[in-house]
Parts: structure tokens; C-alpha cells; sequence
């Protein structure tokens, strides 16, 4: 069954993107990130402008993250004050990265830029995950030892602005979360994603916060950085596709609260070693594309001329 | 009543002298008449592309070749180039007046019909588009990026693959079927209709046609147009409520 998309100006098969919804929305629920990372990439091979496809996803992502996030917030896994400030920062970085995004357009080097930051910062974040949660298999399997330091002192904990944030367990500078909210802002607007392929592990590796409450809090701050998104898009670029955004959305949310039930069983090393082979493999197909030798040396410039 | 008869009978005579008329061409009559089986293509949500069928007659022997032309725009066609392993675009041209559409029917093969610089003259085949290119890079030529162009819009379904048949019902009646696929760009389409004989065009018809959307869809594409701020609160309000939908139903469930 064919639907037109309206703002996309072309038809696709309903069922086709209610199954990519309801696939992204069952990573998004497993896992606390967004899916963009999978489902901009997805839209732009079935031929939906990429302009479209980054405003429509920022769109879906704010769905499945509400409904996300309300499963871990009855679980009390939300860190309320962590999240608002990580907010503040993603608000900043996400104007800023709009601005950017302008800029490199202009440069007609957009393209590029979004896939090479897509295969640096999914090969980065990717092999740390997976390193990680292998060395973290392998001592669970060991009888476990002495725990040693709770954490180590660095520059980080000389920051002023400190603050203690309770549900973390943490005592840290405003300026760490603000800061990586800020970067994540900017890789959203960039890259048309919530940023939480990202934002987990910051969240773990540099804040040092628990497990169990980082994916309702990056799922928390992802609301209001994709929403962000969503209004710059529809008034700046009128990119934003209602209809595609609801056809994702339908079975996206189903999707997010399938993975959040299967989430609860798995344990978490599983889990990061699952998303970074998840995250591995579409660095290494965006790396592909952008290394073998292109079917046809030349593209239509999308140069949306409405 | 008798009124009434005297009008049927003036109409019956005006048709009467059109078609002789038309059996006369030494008359200066049309030596070709066209049209189409729709002059609106609506877009609406269920669209997936439609045909259409473009019959009419001719005054005597010959070819004919129907040229379905979507409105001009401007296009900008990127090359890549390998930098430091990677594919980046490395120049750019511009395609001035590019059609967004263009479909060519014959009655024969192009090449029989007519020579080189009659189909040249009234552009009859993608080969023959007459296309302004500029661009400024030095490493790839006009013709590679006016070829770029029409390979790329062959691609897309929005230029036609070859070029469609004219049929002929006897010596007089044609007909042919133009398909537009479901990506077709809206706006003021052209579709000319030319009577070839002995290799030269010797009538011609154009009728307007339009694409354009209907219905759901081309509202929810005006409001986000004119009312953007407006078209995204409401697109976000619309993902939240989805989302707490969601989780509520499941709670219960």
C-alpha cells in the first residue's frame, strides 16, 4: 500500500516504514538511544531527501523517547537534575551545530562532513563499548575481587559550579554535564540524531554515572533536544514531514516499549556489547560507501528548489 | 419547441462543416488535433503514479511525436573526487532550465522520422534537450555534466528511459500513453503534440497540463510552508501525545 508523503513530495510502501519504526523504536527502548544514528541513514536509502529525513527523524525521535522515558521514569532510573542541565547544554550546542550545519552547506561539503563524523564517532564510541564490555564480561565470569577506587581524581573534579546530583550518586561540576550536552547538541543538529550513541557512554566513561539511570536520563535530555531540532527544522527549512514522522512514530513507540520490557532482562555489559556491534556495523557501512568508488561519480544536488 | 429544433438543426450543420472542413486540407484547417484523457494530474495521498492517454487525429500521412515537457528549474549537479581516500564533491555545475520532467513518444524511431537538425531544432529527444551548463571546474567537461544530468534524472523515473510508441488506429486516429511516476515534480507541464512529414514538422499543437497536489496532502504541505512555527509546535505536540499514548496503553496492557 502506497502513501504520498506530502513535505518529502514522494510515495513509499506504509508497511516498509512502519517496519523500520517499529525497528528503531525497539533499539531506541533496548538501549536509551534514539535510533537516528540507523533510521536518518535508512531514509535517505529508501530516496527521502536527507533535509527531509534529518528533520522528519528528529520529529520520531521526540515520540519514542516520551514513551521511552516514562517506562524508566516509573523505575525511578531518571535523574531529574542531571537531565535539565544536560538539557541546557544540548539547547546551546544544538543552535550552535544549526548554525554550523548552515555554514558547511554553504561549503556544498555537507555531505561529507555528516558522514565522516558519522564513521569517527561511531568507530570511537563503538570500540571503547565493545572493548569495555568484553574486559567486563570477562571479570564477571572471575570471581569478582576488591573493588578498589570508586573513582579516580582528575582535572574534571577541580571544576568549579559543583553540584550534587543524587540519583548519580555524584558530586561533579554543573560544567561536565553542561558541556557534554553541549557537544551531543551539536552532533544532533549535525547529524540529524538524538546523540545518545554518544551521550551513554560520556555519561558512564567521563560523568561516571551509574548504569542503571543513564539511559532514562539520555532518553530524558533527548526529548528536549530533538524537539529543539524539530521546530528549527519546520521553521528554517520546512523539512519536517508530519505524515512520514507518524508513520514512523506508530511503530516506533510500539517498538520502544518492546525493547524497554527486553531491556530489563538483559544484563549490562550484554547490553553495551550489543549496541556496539550494532554501532560497528553501520560505521563500517557508512566507511565503505565513503572508500569504494561511487556506482556514478555525480549527484543531483539536493538544492531543494521549492 | 420549434426554437429548440431550429438550434439542433444550426449545430447539426456546424458540425457538418467542420468535418468537411477537416477532409479539405487545402483549406488552411489544423493539419493535427490532440488532447488529453485528463488535463489535471491530482496528487493525493494514495498516489502512486498515473497514466495518461493523449489521442487525436491527422489530416492525412505522416509522423507524429508527442514531447512532454515538466516546468524548467534549475539544477546542480556535483562530481566527486577522491580526497585522501575518501569520495568528497570536488566540482559542482549548474543546469539552467532543466526540465523537472521530460517524456518523448513516436510514432516511428526518432532517427527515420526526421534528420539530426529538425529534431535538434524542436528538442524532440532527451538527446536533443537544449540545456545551458556552467560550471567552473577544470577537470570535467559541459558534456559530462549535461550527460551526468540526464543519466541521473533517467534514473529517477523523470526522464523517459526510450522513447514511447505513437499508435495509429488507421490512417488518422493516434494514440499514445504517457506515464508519470509517483516522485512527478508539480507545476505547469507542456505537452506538444508535432505532425512530421518528409522529415519536416508541418503542424503542431501544445496543450497545458497540470501536476499538481490535492486534497490532505497539499494542505499539511501549505501549512508547513506558511505557517512553519505553527506546523512544527503542532508536530511535536503530535509526537508527544503519540509517545505517552504509548506507554500508557502498554502500562495497561
Amino acid at each position: 500500500m502506497q502513501i504520498y508523503l506530502p513535505v518529502a513530495e514522494m510515495s513509499v510502501n506504509v508497511f516498509l516504514i512502519l517496519g523500520l519504526g517499529g525497528l528503531v523504536g525497539f533499539m531506541s527502548g533496548l538501549f536509551g538511544v534514539g535510533g537516528g544514528f540507523l533510521m536518518t541513514p535508512l531514509l535517505m536509502f529508501l530516496g527521502v531527501p536527507p533535509t527531509v529525513a534529518v528533520g522528519t527523524e528528529a520529529n520520531q525521535i521526540v515520540a519514542s523517547s516520551v514513551s521511552g522515558v516514562l517506562a524508566h521514569w516509573r523505575r525511578g532510573n531518571v535523574d531529574l537534575k542531571m537531565g535539565l542541565i544536560l538539557t541546557v547544554g544540548g539547547f546551546v550546542g544544538s543552535g550552535f551545530g544549526v548554525w554550523l550545519f548552515a555554514y558547511l552547506r554553504t561549503l556544498g561539503q555537507i555531505d561529507l562532513v555528516i558522514k565522516l563524523s558519522y564513521v569517527i564517532f561511531l568507530g570511537l564510541v563503538g570500540g571503547l563499548m565493545l572493548i569495555e564490555s568484553i574486559q567486563a564480561l570477562r571479570r564477571s565470569k572471575r570471581a569478582s575481587g576488591g573493588r578498589g577506587k570508586l573513582h579516580k581524581h582528575t582535572w574534571m573534579h577541580g571544576l568549579p559550579l559543583k553540584m550534587r546530583f543524587r540519583r548519580s550518586k555524584l558530586y561533579i561540576s554543573a560544567l561536565l554535564p553542561g558541556g557534554v550536552g553541549f557537544i551531543v547538541g551539536i552532533l544532533a543538529a549535525i547529524m540529524g540524531v538524538g546523540g545518545g550513541f554518544v551521550m551513554v557512554p560520556a555519561m558512564i566513561y567521563l560523568l561516571g554515572m551509574p548504569t542503571s539511570v543513564v539511559v532514562g536520563t539520555s532518553l530524558f535530555q533527548i526529548i528536549f533536544v530533538t524537539a529543539n531540532t524539530t521546530f528549527l527544522q519546520a521553521t528554517m527549512n520546512q523539512t519536517v514531514d508530519v505524515v512520514l514522522a507518524l508513520l514512523l512514530l506508530s511503530g516506533g513507540v510500539i517498538g520502544a516499549q518492546i525493547g524497554a520490557r527486553f531491556g530489563v532482562r538483559l544484563k549490562g555489559e550484554q547490553l553495551r556489547g550489543l549496541l556496539a556491534l550494532i554501532v560497528l556495523a553501520v560505521c563500517g557501512k557508512l566507511f565503505f560507501d565513503l572508500v569504494v568508488t561511487p556506482a556514478d561519480l555525480y549527484a543531483l544536488g539536493g538544492g531543494g528548489g521549492h | 419547441m420549434r426554437a429548440r429544433l431550429s438550434a439542433l438543426m444550426v449545430a447539426l450543420a456546424a458540425v457538418a462543416a467542420v468535418l468537411a472542413g477537416a477532409g479539405a486540407p487545402a483549406r488552411a484547417q489544423q493539419p493535427l488535433i490532440a488532447d488529453l484523457s485528463e488535463h489535471l494530474v491530482a496528487i493525493t495521498t494514495g498516489f502512486a503514479g498515473t497514466d495518461l492517454l493523449l489521442f487525436g487525429a491527422v489530416d492525412g500521412p505522416g509522423d507524429v511525436v508527442v514531447v512532454v515537457r515538466g516546468p524548467g528549474r534549475d539544477e546542480v549537479v556535483r562530481r566527486k573526487g577522491r580526497v585522501v581516500g575518501v569520495w568528497a564533491n570536488r566540482g559542482e555545475a549548474v543546469i539552467r532550465n532543466a526540465p523537472a520532467y521530460y517524456a518523448v513518444a513516436a510514432s516511428r524511431p526518432l532517427a527515420e522520422i526526421a534528420p539530426e537538425r529538425v529534431l535538434a531544432r524542436h528538442q524532440l529527444g532527451v538527446e536533443h534537450l537544449a540545456l545551458t551548463v556552467e560550471s567552473d571546474d577544470g577537470q570535467a567537461s559541459v558534456l559530462d555534466y549535461r550527460q551526468a544530468l540526464l543519466r541521473l534524472k533517467r534514473h529517477q523515473g523523470l526522464y523517459g528511459t526510450d522513447t514511447g510508441l505513437v499508435e495509429f488506429r488507421g490512417d488518422r486516429l493516434f494514440r499514445t500513453r504517457i506515464h508519470f511516476p509517483a516522485n512527478v515534480p508539480v507545476g505547469q507541464y507542456m505537452v506538444a503534440v508535432y505532425l512530421l512529414r518528409d522529415g519536416e514538422v508541418i503542424g503542431a499543437q501544445t496543450t497545458p497540463l497540470m501536476v499538481s497536489k490535492i486534497g490532505v496532502g497539499a494542505d499539511v504541505y501549505d501549512f508547513a510552508h506558511r505557517n512553519s512555527a505553527m506546523y512544527g509546535i503542532i508536530a511535536i505536540i503530535l509526537a508527544v501525545t503519540a509517545g505517552w499514548l504509548a506507554a500508557v496503553a502498554f502500562r495497561k496492557g
